[in-house]
């Protein structure tokens, strides 16, 4: 079995091995082949741009529906496409710990080839460093992303008004049972799997086809609840959704019962929250509904003038009650 | 206190119980009851069947509410 | 469908249920949900909001995380501060405060904490994992003890000698004493707690309803269950009777789970115990016997963490009896809040001060 060593990241022979033998083979593109320190390239007429970092520490490293590099793709692409523009580049630094099996390497950097390709960017920029023993765990990957706006439309909270609809792209909670069930003492067989994917072109095809789109999000570590607190916190508006309008599928249901976890707050990888002008819901829902990763795309509820800078849920019962922003970690619980 | 499923045994192994609980399976320990086999219902909490849930006295329980209240 | 679940999420029989309790209450009164569950189910779905305003509901002494004491976090902090001791957990716990720190602060300090979903779990740990020593911390009233208690017996069957247990756990009927009997109680019916009663059986309520005319209720934890619970309650309170009553047929019996009872006392003495903002209450915890002292974690590493610090000004004991509200308490939203929770209703996320800090009166 071939494993990195110290000598991986030294930055000699062994390295450029690597670097040629791996990163440069899968991601092949014009820019990336030049193997500069930077990657230079012309984005068009230049109006605006979205930038983005984001690190993946995500334990496992390979898990039903994905692992840490299509995490590291897909995230990136996410983070661009929800602020309007379309993702272009995006780059990868890599810190492995000394002993990190090549193959799994290969399978990542496959897998980051893929998802890149599938979203429509080029990985133009990259680095490794190689760590002792124990200083890291595994591998660790940080990214950053750029992208282009086609359109001249600014989603921005400032737009959200009283009325305007909130409609989430498919189920909740997925991605975080998915990992939740690999982890050491919580298994359990289901058929949950990671939901991420590259949101890009659907989030591109409705930018494209209306102007309605006020605030997107991807509701990522604390769960749709953390994502709407953050963008209503602090304004003279409240939002209002309804329990029995919120996707879950059955198994995810299953798995917060058994572990006494409310997927209002577990992590999704593959979903957009968008904010919408009323009078383009419909449209809205239907080009989700006609997409892959939008299937079960759902209107949940709207931005309310009541209960102002706070979110709330109106409950099967009828009854409306407040619902908090996470506070610290969602574990299994026995109370 | 003691937050608790119901899930239904599609299997068993031992002591342990391989227990379906709406679409997952997960494996519990049998240690707590007296027996149990493959079809039942129980009350998992903390990786245990802590009791059977009874098919019978869940119907009465229906029928109070259907009658809401006239056999208390 | 889920079985056994959503029968009793049904909204209409919800409904109709909420609209028998507001139709036959009339003389206002107060039940104490005795059991964190409850509390949870209660806040979770708004039934509290739906039993008109002549029924208050109370959030009780019932969660086993929140009543641990600081002292007995400490104990459980100086263990994982132990060399090749690694602490178990379940999740709840992480978070509560011990004298200075939490467990979730020693794990980032030196990382040996694990939270599990099972002890079982923690017994695999130890076998996989020879080189290090397993403790776990065992919270939770009957329900959780002898799951705890069948993983000691089974550590001794199997010779697992890196595995041992903190026994915090907790006991219902002297908690309920000393909650009820206190003469300004202002309580005047329990939902008993369900899953408790699934291993004791429904005898040990029978005291409160024989000598503090106190009428109990077994419930289950869906909200039909638990609005007929309180329909049950209410009818009783209208008739002027005082009963026990057992509304979770399909789980608990009359004798409760005669082989988790053997097993509980077979590792388990009675045992005095000390709640958070309660001080100590006799025979209302659980000490590991002799017998299986190879496998009681006090014993095996000596921890001393000094007296207890008692919280001054807590008044956790008089919220949970009614006789006080959260803003009657000084330390309320000031040095006590969800982020620095100091008595257990605050500890508790969904008790009584939580749910007032977070939610409103």
């Amino acid at each position: 079995m071939q494993r990195i060593t110290i000598s991986h990241g030294s930055g000699g022979k062994v390295t450029h091995e690597l670097i040629n033998g791996l990163f440069v083979k899968h991601f092949k593109n014009n820019i990336l082949d030049k193997k500069e320190d930077s990657a230079v390239f012309e984005l068009a007429k230049i109006r605006r741009v979205a930038f983005t970092t984001d690190s993946y520490v995500v334990k496992p490293i390979f898990f039903p529906g994905g692992d840490i590099g299509k995490l590291a793709v897909c995230g990136t692409v996410n983070d661009i496409a929800v602020s309007g523009a379309s993702p272009k580049y995006i780059s990868s630094a890599f810190i492995i710990e000394e002993g990190f099996a090549v193959s799994d390497l290969e399978r990542i950097v496959k897998s980051m080839a893929l998802w890149a390709g599938k979203a429509g960017v080029k990985i133009v920029a990259g680095d490794t460093k190689v760590v002792e023993k124990k200083e890291a765990d595994g591998i660790f990957i940080n990214t950053s992303g750029i992208g282009v706006f086609e359109k001249d439309i600014i989603c921005g909270v400032e737009k959200i008004r009283i009325g305007d609809k909130i409609i989430i792209s498919g189920t909740i909670g997925d991605h975080g049972v998915a990992i939740l069930k690999e982890r050491q003492g919580l298994s359990f067989k289901s058929r949950i799997e990671s939901d991420a994917a590259p949101l890009g072109g659907m989030i591109g095809k409705i930018m494209e086809k209306t102007n309605g789109v006020k605030f997107m999000r991807d509701p990522t570590r604390g769960g749709v609840a953390t994502t709407l607190n953050e963008i209503i916190r602090g304004s003279n508006m409240g939002i209002l959704i309804e329990e029995e309008k919120i996707p879950v599928a059955k198994e995810v249901r299953a798995a917060c019962e058994l572990l006494g976890l409310d997927p209002l707050y577990i992590a999704n990888e593959g979903k957009v929250m968008i904010i919408v002008d009323p009078k383009e819901e419909k449209k809205v829902l239907t080009i989700l509904k006609g997409h892959e990763y939008g299937k079960n795309a759902q209107t949940i509820g709207d931005v309310a003038h009541r209960y102002p800078g706070k979110v709330c849920l109106k409950t099967k019962y009828g009854v409306t009650r407040i619902i908090d922003m996470l506070t610290g970690e969602q574990l299994p619980r026995i109370c | 206190m003691c937050w608790s499923v119901p899930g239904k045994i599609i299997n068993i192994k031992g002591k342990t119980a391989e227990v379906e609980v709406s679409g997952i399976v997960k494996n519990i320990s049998l240690d707590l009851l007296k027996e149990a086999s493959r079809g039942d219902y129980v009350l998992v909490h903390a990786g245990y069947a802590i009791q059977k849930v009874d098919e019978a006295d869940a119907k009465f329980t229906i029928e109070f509410f259907n009658n809401k209240g006239k056999n208390v | 469908m889920f079985k056994f679940v959503d029968e009793y999420r049904d909204k209409d029989l919800c409904r109709r249920l909420a609209e028998g309790i507001i139709g036959i209450s009339k003389k206002p009164f107060t039940i104490m949900e005795v059991c964190g569950g409850h509390t949870m189910s209660i806040r979770k779905n708004g039934i509290h909001k739906l039993i008109g305003s002549n029924i208050k509901l109370v959030s009780g002494p019932g969660c086993p995380v929140c009543v641990t004491s600081q002292k007995d976090i400490d104990k459980a902090i100086a263990l994982a501060r132990l060399n090749n001791v690694v602490v178990c957990t379940f999740g709840d716990m992480v978070d509560v405060p011990g004298t200075s720190v939490t467990l979730a602060e020693v794990k980032a300090e030196k990382g040996n904490v694990r939270v599990v979903y099972s002890v079982q779990d923690v017994l695999s740990f130890a076998k996989n994992e020879p080189d290090k020593h397993f403790v776990f911390i065992g919270i939770g009233f009957e329900t959780t003890a002898p799951t705890i208690a069948a993983a000691i017996m089974q550590a001794k069957a199997e010779k697992i000698k890196n595995f041992s247990v903190l026994a915090l756990n907790k006991t219902m009927p002297a908690a309920l004493k000393a909650v009820l009997e206190d003469k300004d109680a202002k309580i005047n019916a329990l939902i008993s707690p369900g899953h408790v009663s699934t291993i004791t059986g429904t005898g040990i309520y029978k005291f409160i309803v024989d000598d503090l005319r106190i009428s109990c209720c077994v419930a289950g934890f869906e909200p039909a269950d638990i609005l007929r619970a309180i329909y049950l309650l209410a009818e009783l309170r209208e008739n002027n009777k005082v009963s026990l009553i057992n509304a979770y047929e399909r789980a608990v019996k009359e004798n409760g789970n005669e082989k988790a009872k053997y097993i509980m006392y077979e590792v388990f003495d009675s045992a005095d115990a000390e709640w958070r903002g309660f001080g100590v209450i006799p025979a209302s915890g659980l000490r590991i016997r002799k017998e299986f002292a190879d496998l009681d974690a006090e014993k095996i590493f000596k921890i001393d963490v000094g007296a207890s610090k008692e919280i001054k000004g807590c008044i956790c004991g008089d919220i949970l009896r009614g006789i006080k509200e959260p803003k009657n308490c000084k330390l309320f939203g000031q040095k006590c809040t969800p982020m620095k929770p100091q008595g257990a209703c605050m500890v508790s996320s969904e008790g009584t001060c939580a749910a007032w800090y977070k939610y409103g009166e």
